[in-house]
């Protein structure tokens, strides 16, 4: 499994380091945009890797509450932490593009708000997780996940109906048809370096907290049989 | 007993509570009363410019108001230890999710009644469209606030620092529902668009997470 | 373009951010794990 692991990482890395390359580098600059357009190569597959993770752990969430297996748990956090990761990185990112190509900042469309709005109910969720006291933690974080997913889904909605009589610029993903190959070559090659790195950080996340669980599991046992020790 | 009987037994008590407590109540209202002038003197409009803005500052106003309310309903269960009491008890967990929403949506109600007769002064509001959509828009939103806190609260009281992580679990996910409510109240205050869009917005939301709450309660109740 | 480097700065810190906290959350867990071992 070590092995499989170190393997897989330095593929990842030598991905993003391609990716890097190919997106500073080797891609054309845009016309229109100019070099600032290059900023797409990193948003959208971290975006991407965003709405990857927050459904897994929605998923995760339903399949727990059904089945309590604790993998399955472990499998929620890692999700969640890692989607939150992100999400951050998207938020920051969008602005910063934004600003330079249209001149605003940040407005309030469905995808943007929805964006935040997850962003929001992750890190209420992580928050949840941290200040729970005992074994009532995952189920409560569960319940609160569906909840939470269930919501980006109105916030979506309801910004589309609701908000048109602010201008609409089309943020984030869609790109341009007619596109350059070599640019889509380095958008494709970033893709795939950002989902091996997302899958790789769940996996390292995922271990972390399993390994915990067996460990806290363990402690309990322990300390079991201390007092059974003592007793007698 | 049916669930409609624990039901309404449970309200009674609640209600009861509520009211023995009454400093609780008074200090809520009071509360509530200040909030409104704080907005109220912050900004200071035309009576144009406040058809357009009320409906947002009243909402928002009324979201921390409640927000407070939740918390000390859920506080006072869990200094006497009713939530184990209603662990063991045999009385199905929904009916006692729907007897404590409906009675915060009470509690919130009075609330609404006391902050809106205020806002029209202060703001010298008056409404374009009808007022019954108002009062459907002030219905729906109060339960679509009510529902959620009143099962985040459960969830809450069972954490450390629970009076921050309720606002802080709440919020986000009221999002789509203050979009409509204030939605709906702006387009009836100024008499722009339809109303009629963000109230049937309004209805879905509370029926679909009325049903996740009722259904998930038990799970978040029996939880360790 | 200054903004270009600030976002690809921006990813690399958030990531790097986080990997640091993995890194911490790993070196805790040895520590809880050498306390186990230890009786």
């Amino acid at each position: 499994m070590r092995s499989k692991f170190a393997i897989f990482a330095l593929f990842t890395l030598a991905l993003l380091s391609w990716g890097l390359y190919q997106a500073l580098v080797a891609a054309p600059t845009e016309a229109t945009m100019g070099p600032v357009q290059r900023i797409f190569y990193y948003h959208v597959p971290n975006a991407w890797v965003m709405e990857l993770c927050f459904p897994l752990n929605f998923l995760a969430s339903i399949i727990y509450l059904v089945n309590r297996k604790p993998a399955v748990d472990a499998f929620a956090v890692a999700t969640a932490e890692v989607g939150v990761v992100f999400c951050t990185v998207v938020l920051l990112t969008g602005p910063i593009w934004a600003r330079p190509v249209w001149g605003i900042w940040w407005t309030w469309d469905a995808r943007l708000t929805s964006t935040l709005v997850l962003w929001l109910i992750y890190i209420g969720y992580l928050m949840l997780r941290k200040l729970s006291t005992g074994g009532s933690n995952p189920v409560l974080a569960a319940s609160f996940a569906i909840f939470g997913c269930l919501d980006a889904v109105f916030v979506f909605m309801a910004i589309r109906w609701f908000r048109t009589q602010h201008p609409q610029p089309v943020f984030g993903g869609g790109a341009n048809s007619g596109i350059d190959p070599r640019m889509m070559h380095a958008f494709l090659i970033n893709m795939l370096a950002f989902t091996c790195y997302g899958a790789l950080l769940v996996w390292i996340r995922y271990t972390l907290e399993r390994t915990r669980q067996k460990v806290d599991e363990a402690h309990a046992m322990k300390s079991l049989m201390h007092h059974e020790a003592g007793a007698k | 007993m049916s669930v409609l009987g624990i039901l309404r037994t449970t309200l009674a008590k609640d209600l009861r509570m509520e009211w023995r407590s009454k400093d609780a109540i008074n200090s809520m209202l009071f509360f509530a009363l200040l909030v409104v002038v704080i907005f109220s003197f912050s900004f200071d409009l035309t009576a144009e410019e406040s058809r357009q803005i009320a409906g947002g500052l009243i909402w928002v106003a009324l979201l921390f108001a409640a927000v407070v309310a939740l918390n000390q309903t859920w506080a006072r269960e869990l200094r006497n230890q009713v939530l184990d009491a209603y662990r063991v008890s045999p009385a199905p967990a929904e009916s006692l999710f729907l007897a404590k929403t409906i009675g915060n949506f009470l509690f919130v109600a009075v609330l609404e009644l006391l902050m809106t007769p205020l806002f029209i002064v202060f703001y010298n509001l008056r409404s374009v469209g009808p007022v019954h959509q108002l009062v459907l828009a002030s219905l729906l939103g109060n339960w679509a606030l009510v529902v959620n806190g009143t099962f985040f609260g459960a969830i809450s009281i069972r954490t450390r620092s629970r009076e921050v992580l309720l606002p802080l679990i709440l919020f986000p996910i009221s999002i789509p529902a203050l979009l409509a409510m204030v939605g709906a109240t702006t387009s009836t205050l100024t008499g722009e668009g339809s109303a009629h869009l963000p109230l049937v917005f309004l209805g879905v939301y509370d029926v679909v997470f009325t049903l996740v709450g009722l259904f998930l309660f038990e799970t978040v109740l029996q939880a360790e | 373009m200054k903004f270009l480097y600030a976002a690809y700065g921006i990813t690399w810190a958030v990531h790097i951010i986080y990997l640091i906290i993995l890194t911490r959350g790993f070196g805790k867990l040895r520590d809880d794990i050498k306390d186990l071992e230890r009786d």
